[in-house]
């Protein structure tokens, strides 16, 4: 049986680039930052949470050829990655926190829905986030 | 070479969801190609290398499925649900929602009740299957490189 999930990974162009978004835009903290020769296994995680953290990995070797490599980055910026979906207390507060980071690139306002109120943004290569306030209706269906 | 391919991605897809945040607002193609730093010119034509489909094609589809949860959600009628989701015609709007869901919005609407699931699940459970067979015949990876060339 499993008991957690430990680690999940999203594509990024550049670790550094990321780490700066998820760690000082974004409000996570950084894990792991372990070189093991060329490769760096870097993770961020929501502050407090030691699991699950999220490995930021670049398209390369030893994964990938340069080609492959070259798909994925395609397929970073177009959006068409999977991405992130967090959770908050506070999804307007957050938003407003957000923007006075700098952040500018939100596909959705904060917007109420049956099941709490959300909201989406892209980090800085394209990858889709998303940050739920679950509603009250949203904690009975999975009570 | 890549690089490139990839800063015009991130571009397109930054004018992709501006269409997105204003799908009720009539199409602005200076505005979303300022987004993407790219001439009103090449707008149309590199969007589609890249996405499949046409700016206007897109935010048509958009609108689209956006009625489409309307009419399935709310006792709203056909007419606002047409201007609530930014077509200015309701001809234009039955004419296109036939096109990509192969009813009429009427008899969607009737026949189609509320799902329970988040909303982008939704999103995902209702995208129109027409759609992605047209989006896959009109791309190539002939256009996309074409135009992805300086």
């Amino acid at each position: 049986m499993i008991n957690r999930l430990n680690v999940t990974s999203i594509y990024v162009l550049d670790k550094e680039e990321a780490l700066d978004f998820y760690v000082n835009k974004l409000g996570l903290e950084k894990g792991n930052d372990v070189r093991q020769g060329d490769y760096r296994w870097l993770t961020v995680r929501v502050p407090g949470n030691p699991e699950p953290e999220v490995s930021l990995e670049q398209p390369g070797p030893p994964l990938h050829d340069e080609a492959t490599a070259a798909q994925l980055r395609e397929l970073i910026t177009k959006g068409a990655l999977g991405g992130l979906v967090f959770i908050t207390d506070d999804a307007r507060g957050l938003y407003e926190t957000l923007q006075a980071r700098g952040v500018t690139d939100f596909t959705q306002e904060p917007t109420e829905h049956f099941y709490g109120i959300d909201m989406g943004l892209r980090d800085p290569f394209g990858n889709p986030i998303r940050i739920l306030q679950q509603g009250k209706v949203a904690q009975e269906a999975t009570a | 070479m890549s690089r490139e391919v990839e800063d015009l991605n991130r571009r397109l897809l930054r004018a992709r969801d501006a269409m997105d945040r204003a799908y009720a607002e009539p199409l602005n193609v200076r505005a979303v190609a300022a987004v993407a730093h790219i001439s009103e010119a090449h707008l149309s034509r590199t969007f589609r290398a890249v996405f499949g489909e046409t700016p206007h094609r897109y935010l048509q589809r958009r609108r689209v499925e956006r009625s489409m949860f309307l009419l399935r959600e709310t006792e709203r009628s056909v007419t606002d649900i047409c201007f609530d989701v930014g077509f200015s015609s309701l001809g234009t709007f039955s004419r296109t929602f036939r096109e990509i869901v192969g009813e009429t919005p009427s008899g969607y609407s009737k026949g189609h009740g509320p799902i329970v699931a988040p909303h982008c699940v939704q999103l995902a459970a209702m995208r129109p299957r027409v759609v992605a067979r047209v989006a896959m015949q009109s791309s190539s990876f002939g256009e996309a490189a074409g135009a992805a060339a300086p």
